[in-house]
């Protein structure tokens, strides 16, 4: 089982170097037909819980009540193969996956080995090799290709300020429901002629009312959702199907959700965790309706900073770890399995004797999506979205052709 | 009118009210030092409100009676009792949320209240759920405002036992494997009680040496040993009976027992006074010092901290033992503190509490600032994390949120009815930081209420 899981995952990485000896390539347009869902799962998101290593022997032992059932037993994982089964809350995903449609990576972490949020959401998002690192994102840093100038919807926040994985040189927009009333278009000209000499506040307008235009046009977006937090997920992943749907609109959406610190009281089938997948799943399922065809040219990419303690803590909940689990979602995946180089729970394997030890680098994800999806030069990532990270190689074969 | 008056009038303070900026005018610095010991009275809207431990009873009175609601009719509880719990906790925060903006809008003492802002934002606890919700405006009024005045460590040793931060962070429950409660439960092989780092990690993290402050995931763990026991009176399980409900209640039961060694030195004190140590060592600890200094340089002077500044700040902080009011003295007499007028893009509650303020005006509900500031991305007392909000240009400048500052200007420019001379406003609220540019936009307007909007959404207006 584990010998699998390690050949699909050397089948997917690409073997030796970078070929270092290639031209020079300008940068051509890349194909604007393909989409890409960012999912940012603030707050550590526990990946032994979301895949379960069910195969292990020492799983229950070492998850204690954590420890959810095996696959075909009441409230049991949902098998993806021999080893893992994904959290029985996850039925849509789980779905995608029996279609091709989904893969899980497993054992996967940015570079960051220490267990604060805030620099790993940094780490995360800013694509960086040590801490200090940049203050933009590599996504901001990828779109330079496909556009993403002033006035350009090429990539948008569902969310009324910029995550940092979108912030940088690269004009972007962002969007959420109102509940407000319209400014008049008056009103609106004259703000726009007072922004003239000030770039900040000039981009920004006009990356707004680019968005307005969009979500006017299509319709149905204005009121604000109430709602706890899993509704929340289905209306921003409603809405970012409808930009992404929409003619000229933007071809990246960028989405987050937090409230994945389980500390306390997390449960393992049922419980405060399951409900959390709960909603990320039927926000998936929404994409997919939301997006229609243009599913099938669609990756999502669902990552969390890092994973949690393999063991329970003194208030049934887990604390900060390492290694954890991401999802590529998407008409567009070659998917169909757990790709990872799975280290295992022995006691000797844990990271510090507590994690999952991260043997993939999560950027060689981003990397790869980045490359065969959006089309992205090789070179131009290596060289502006993810520098220093020569080491590390684009995972292959991800999308379907 | 000098510049220096509006910069300590909307950066360092909290926007100017009509006719303040001549009083100020006469000596700015002045104005602002002579705030930092705060009002000689509390505000009656603080007075007013209830203490945490009423407060903390009731909603766990509350949440007591859904779950016996639960259990007896065998599934979902009558929405009744559900409603009550929930509707209890929203009163607490709308209430708080309300009391604050009152405060912050109709202040004489602007300047020590956005330090109280900072203090609470730097000790964050976050309205994600109940109880602290419910908690979050009394936390700020209990374990903040009374310590800004003081030393840093007497601040830090208040938060630390304040029941919002304690629930927040999961302590009251966090129990040392070796304490009399740990062994018995054990022993007994009872649901496996132990240990949680969450509020260890955060004091270090982001309380006071701050991330890059040189400790390490032992230290996290044996500090969290440490802070066992550090808990509430109260609660529905038996083995907490002891203590008066909802206040702070140090649990020798599951204390850990024995020496501790952080960061190389070792705590030889029994019970609270073991954590007490470490916390007042870790107040004077020249990271703290440098980890606190780039804070506060960042939240009035610079995104990006000039670091010799910090390190002026710093060494203030260690020669004056953490004491506040030296340390924000000496923000105020740092002369760079004064070189860039609009150095800082206004977070949505800068924004809306300086256009409370540029009216002469307070908000008539907490439901209609919750609202608004929910909309551009700053939930009142909710920043969804310990770490607080954050305080760049970078992170509230969205594209969205600056369309939602325009819309919701136009609707407070709209009620403003046609009263308000918008260039009488801008010379008000901005005197000769007002543009050239933008007066004449004002000027153009069509209406009166549109030259509002204008002002409102101008570059200098949306900047601090």
């Amino acid at each position: 089982m584990i010998m699998i899981s390690r050949r699909i995952f050397l089948q997917r990485m690409s073997v030796g170097a970078l070929a270092s000896g290639m031209p020079a390539i300008g940068l051509a347009r890349a194909d604007t037909d393909v989409r890409l869902v960012l999912v940012i799962l603030r707050g550590a998101v526990d990946g032994l819980a979301l895949a379960a290593p069910y195969g292990e022997g020492k799983y229950k032992s070492l998850r204690g009540e954590l420890a959810i059932a095996d696959p075909g037993q009441h409230n049991g994982l949902l098998k993806l193969d021999g080893l893992f089964g994904l959290h029985p809350a996850m039925v849509n995903t789980h779905r995608f996956y029996e279609d091709g449609q989904a893969l899980v990576i497993h054992a996967a972490a940015t570079p960051y080995r220490e267990r604060s949020h805030f620099d790993g959401q940094d780490f995360l998002e800013s694509g960086a090799n040590k801490s200090g690192g940049s203050r933009d994102g590599w996504l901001n840093r990828a779109i330079g290709p496909l556009g993403g100038r002033l006035g350009d919807q090429t990539a948008i926040a569902l969310a009324p300020n910029t995550p940092l994985v979108l912030r940088g040189a690269n004009s972007v927009s962002s969007w959420a429901p109102s509940q407000m009333p319209d400014a008049d278009e008056a009103t609106l000209r004259r703000i726009e002629a007072l922004y003239t000499d000030d770039e900040f506040f000039a981009t920004r307008f006009a990356q707004a009312l680019s968005s307005q235009d969009i979500a006017g046009e299509v319709g149905g977006m204005g009121n604000r959702t109430r709602g706890n937090e899993a509704q929340q997920m289905k209306t921003a992943m409603e809405s970012a199907a409808k930009f992404l749907s929409a003619e000229n609109g933007p071809t990246i959406a960028v989405l987050e959700a937090g409230g994945w610190d389980t500390h306390a009281n997390q449960g393992a089938a049922g419980g405060s965790l399951a409900d959390r997948f709960r909603g990320l799943d039927d926000g998936l399922a929404a994409l997919q309706k939301g997006l229609r065809h243009h599913w099938n040219n669609t990756v999502v990419a669902v990552v969390t900073e890092f994973g949690r303690t393999v063991k329970v803590n003194g208030t049934r909940g887990t604390d900060h770890g390492t290694a954890t689990a991401a999802l590529l979602v998407g008409g567009a995946i070659n998917g169909g399995q757990v790709v990872a180089d799975w280290p295992g729970l022995g006691n000797s394997d844990l990271y510090e004797g507590r994690d999952l030890y991260p043997s993939t680098d999560l950027r060689s994800v981003f990397k790869g999506v980045l490359s065969e999806h959006m089309q992205i030069p090789s070179a131009y990532i290596e060289r502006e979205v993810f520098p220093d990270s020569s080491s590390v190689a684009a995972m292959r074969d991800l999308i379907r052709t | 009118m000098k510049i220096e008056t509006i910069v300590a009038a909307n950066r360092f303070g909290l926007g100017a009210k009509p006719g303040e900026l001549p009083q100020i005018d006469k000596d700015p610095q002045g104005w602002l030092l002579q705030q930092l010991e705060g009002p000689p009275q509390l505000p009656a809207e603080i007075i007013r409100l209830p203490d945490t431990a009423n407060v903390l009873v009731e909603v766990q009175e509350a949440r007591r009676m859904q779950r016996a609601a639960k259990r007896s009719t065998d599934g979902e509880p009558a929405p009744d009792v559900v409603r009550k719990s929930g509707s209890i906790v929203r009163r607490h925060y709308l209430q708080q949320t309300h009391a604050r903006f009152q405060v912050a809008t109709a202040t004489d003492y602007p300047f020590h209240e956005r330090l109280v802002h900072f203090w609470t934002n730097h000790f964050a606890v976050s309205a994600d759920k109940p109880p602290v919700s419910a908690l979050v405006g009394l936390f700020e009024n209990e374990a903040i405002r009374p310590n800004v005045s003081g030393k840093f460590a007497d601040l830090l040793l208040a938060v630390e036992k304040h029941p919002a931060m304690l629930v927040y962070l999961d302590n009251q429950r966090s129990i040392g494997p070796n304490s009399k409660l740990g062994k018995r439960a054990n022993r007994r092989r009872e649901q496996k009680v132990g240990l949680n780092e969450n509020l260890a990690r955060e004091i270090l993290e982001l309380h006071t040496l701050g991330v890059d402050g040189g400790y390490t995931q032992d230290d996290v763990t044996t500090f969290a040993k440490i802070m066992t026991g550090w808990s509430l009176g109260g609660g529905d399980d038996r083995r907490f009976a002891v203590g008066t409900p909802g206040e702070f209640t140090f649990r020798d039961s599951i204390h850990e027992p024995g020496k501790q060694t952080v960061l190389g030195k070792t705590y030889k004190q029994s019970g609270m006074a073991q954590g007490e140590a470490i916390l007042r060592d870790l107040a004077l600890h020249p990271a703290t010092a440098r980890f606190i200094a780039g804070k506060l340089v960042r939240h009035f002077v610079a995104d990006n901290p000039p670091p010799e500044m910090v390190e002026r700040i710093a060494n203030v902080f260690l020669e004056s033992d953490g004491d506040l009011p030296s340390v924000h003295a000496a923000l105020v007499t740092d002369e760079e503190s004064w070189e860039n007028t609009f150095g800082k893009y206004k977070s949505p509650q800068d924004f809306v509490i300086s256009a409370f303020r540029a009216f002469g005006r307070e908000p008539d509900n907490g439901r209609l600032v919750v609202g608004a500031l929910d909309l551009m991305g700053q939930t009142p007392y909710r920043p969804g994390s310990p770490a607080g909000w954050p305080d760049t240009a970078a992170a509230w400048g969205g594209a969205d949120a600056l369309y939602k500052r325009i819309e919701w200007s136009n609707t407070v420019a709209r009620l403003a009815g046609g009263r308000v001379n918008p260039l009488d406003l801008a010379d008000s609220v901005l005197g000769p930081a007002l543009g050239r540019h933008t007066r004449t936009a004002i000027s153009r307007a069509e209406s009166f209420d549109q030259g509002i909007t204008l002002f409102l959404v101008s570059p200098e207006f949306q900047r601090r």
